[in-house]
């Protein structure tokens, strides 16, 4: 983000001194006057085409701002239209309304921050919405999950042209991708439960990027997909600021638990356990076999850890994993349910 | 330390000749230190009649603990008369709700407006404070410690567990012990399994020991059968409490609003046949019963 203003600032600021340049003797630099102003105006209108700057945005993001923002943020249209489905039905399933909001990750999240703040008296992070509902009680997370949906539904298309419904897809097959990998690596069962919540909410930050900052998220998507650069990049030169950082940022601002907040962190890094490995290699099979799509071309290859770890590299650990329609076919059986 | 209930009813006050043994008031139990420090819990109907007993003894000092916010623990809370006295001193306590993000003090303004009641907020006399409280996190006041936990209701709800004196009572507002929402073949049984045997452990320890378990006990098994889900014990389950927690004294309460005394009574009997080992610690609450520990 500074990089970027740095560079807008140094390309302009000798263009706006120029405004301010007032000739002593009028009828003597004139001549020179008018062709400074002549240029000013050129520059001004139509060098950009030649000398291509990036777009301009009003103000930096500011972090505030953007935590505000998401506080008032919708959930995905399937998952609130069977919120509001279901709630209507007093003898409503405890387990259906369990599992919209466990595939949903504004949902998901929502209630991870109540259940894990200060008041609710846990002695350690949580990261399940099943553990919440038990220590919260049913009618509880039911009525937050309403007065999220009670704040509308994201938008199916937005101007960023980012479709939520494939976001999903890319979101649900990477968690239950992720959970496969942690009962491969040995990880324990509530980990192994993590893991999905991870691959849920691990690019948060798009969503938030697509419905508050559309246009520049737009430019980054664009640049991301016709010249194959991972998109995490390309957000820090529009937005200033990229999915992870923000992802990071609203996790541990929402007191997630510190597993949470490092696989999101080191999610297009270099993860720093097994868990957030599992992450980054579900985040791979996911895009590789065009699960969905999460806006990102690029496949990163894995890391030698990951590579370790599973005793091979991702083509390999495809092939290991079997047929994975099933994880496709639920997470769409949800999305189009 | 002791204590006496004022209140012992479910949902709704019930006056009436079928209620007069056990009475008819919403919840509401009085704490007396070995100090004479008072502390309430819950704000139901039964705080008016205890409030008339403190009016001579004015100014004083409450300290009133809400379970949770439904209405038959906190419609008392405008009548609690030292409310409109200068020079005392109540203070109200209670958990932040999480889906409003209101605190307590909402238990008592929402009921101050000019559409239900004559008298606004601003016009009482006495100092109130408002603590927002946290499960886990002991609150002392003077020589009493309180503990809230939370308990499964439609609500939040805390269970208190109140120690003075070298003695212990733990009440439970209102509590249904959740039950699995997952079928035994359900990929999601186990684990949801275990949350609820580590929640459940969680209770037990709470209450553990205390010479007094006041237990939200509502139904009777047939009744039970047809609310699962309303957030209410019944008499089984406040036993098994009392077993586990190996409390000393168990008093049941919470009475549905259509018991009738007769009614209790028959229960009572039936319980102490059934339950023989707790013929010496096993109590029907009632309006005015007063207990020391």
């Amino acid at each position: 983000m500074h990089a970027f203003y740095g560079v807008g600032s140094a390309s302009l600021s000798p263009s706006i001194g120029l405004i301010f340049f007032k000739p002593q003797n009028t009828n003597r630099h004139f001549g020179v006057f008018f062709i400074y102003s002549a240029f000013l105006f050129w520059f001004l209108c139509y060098a950009h085409s030649i000398f291509p700057l990036p777009p301009m945005r009003m103000s930096p993001l500011d972090h505030a701002e953007l935590v505000a923002l998401v506080e008032r943020m919708p959930a995905f249209p399937k998952s609130v239209q069977r919120v509001v489905q279901l709630t209507s039905n007093i003898d409503v399933s405890a387990k259906e309304i369990v599992q919209v909001i466990e595939c949903d990750p504004v949902l998901t999240v929502k209630i991870l921050k109540v259940i894990n703040s200060a008041f609710y008296g846990l002695s350690q992070k949580i990261n399940s919405v099943q553990r919440a509902v038990v220590h919260i009680g049913l009618n509880t997370v039911k009525n937050l999950a309403m007065s999220v949906a009670a704040m509308g539904m994201l938008n199916t298309s937005n101007k960023a042209n980012f479709s939520a419904n494939a976001f999903l897809l890319h979101a649900l097959t990477t968690a239950a991708i992720s959970r496969k990998l942690a009962e491969r690596a040995g990880l324990s069962q509530q980990e192994c439960s993590d893991c999905f919540v991870a691959g849920l909410i691990h690019d948060f930050g798009k969503v938030v990027f697509a419905e508050f900052m559309p246009e520049q998220f737009k430019l980054a998507l664009t640049k991301s997909r016709e010249d194959n650069v991972s998109l995490h990049l390309t957000e820090l030169e529009f937005i200033g600021m990229n999915h992870v950082e923000a992802g990071t940022l609203l996790a541990e601002k929402w007191g997630l638990s510190e597993l949470l907040i490092d696989a999101i962190r080191h999610h297009h890094g270099q993860p720093v356990d097994a868990f957030g490995e599992c992450l980054f290699a579900a985040n791979q099979i996911s895009k590789q076999l065009h699960f969905g799509n999460g806006g990102n071309p690029v496949v990163e290859p894995f890391p030698e850890a990951i590579v370790n770890r599973f005793g091979m590299p991702l083509e390999a650990l495809i092939e290991s994993l079997g047929n994975l329609g099933t994880v496709v076919k639920d997470a769409e059986l949800f999305i189009s349910h | 330390m002791k204590f006496k209930f004022w209140g012992v009813r479910g949902s709704i006050p019930t006056p009436g000749p079928q209620t007069v043994k056990y009475g008819g008031n919403t919840t509401c139990i009085e704490i007396r230190t070995d100090r004479n420090e008072l502390i309430i819990l819950d704000a139901g109907t039964g705080i008016h009649t205890l409030a008339q007993t403190l009016l001579k003894d004015m100014p004083i000092t409450a300290h009133i603990f809400i379970t949770h916010t439904h209405w038959d623990h906190i419609q008392g809370l405008p009548f609690f008369i030292p409310i409109f006295f200068k020079n005392n001193r109540i203070t109200i306590y209670g958990g932040l709700d999480p889906v409003t993000g209101e605190n307590i003090n909402r238990a008592l303004s929402a009921q101050l407006q000019y559409s239900y009641f004559p008298i606004h907020e601003a016009q009482l006399k006495a100092r109130i404070d408002y603590m927002t409280i946290r499960p886990g996190e002991t609150v002392s006041t003077g020589s009493a410690r309180i503990t809230p936990i939370i308990l499964n209701h439609p609500v939040l709800n805390f269970g208190y567990r109140v120690d003075c004196d070298g003695s212990s009572l733990f009440f439970t507002g209102d509590f249904e012990s959740p039950a699995n929402i997952y079928q035994s073949e359900d990929d999601d049984y186990e684990s949801y399994r275990f949350f609820l045997g580590e929640k459940h452990q969680e209770i037990i320890k709470a209450m553990n020991g205390v010479d007094a378990l006041i237990v939200d006990s509502s139904y009777t098994d047939e009744e039970y059968a047809i609310r699962v889900g309303w957030g209410h014990g019944t008499y089984r389950s406040g036993i098994k409490l009392a077993d586990e927690a190996k409390a000393k004294r168990l008093f049941l309460t919470h009475h549905e609003p259509t018991r009738t005394d007769a009614d209790l009574d028959l229960i009572y009997q039936g319980l102490l046949e059934q339950h023989p080992q707790f013929a010496d610690k096993l109590f029907i609450a009632r309006e005015g019963l007063e207990v020391c520990l």
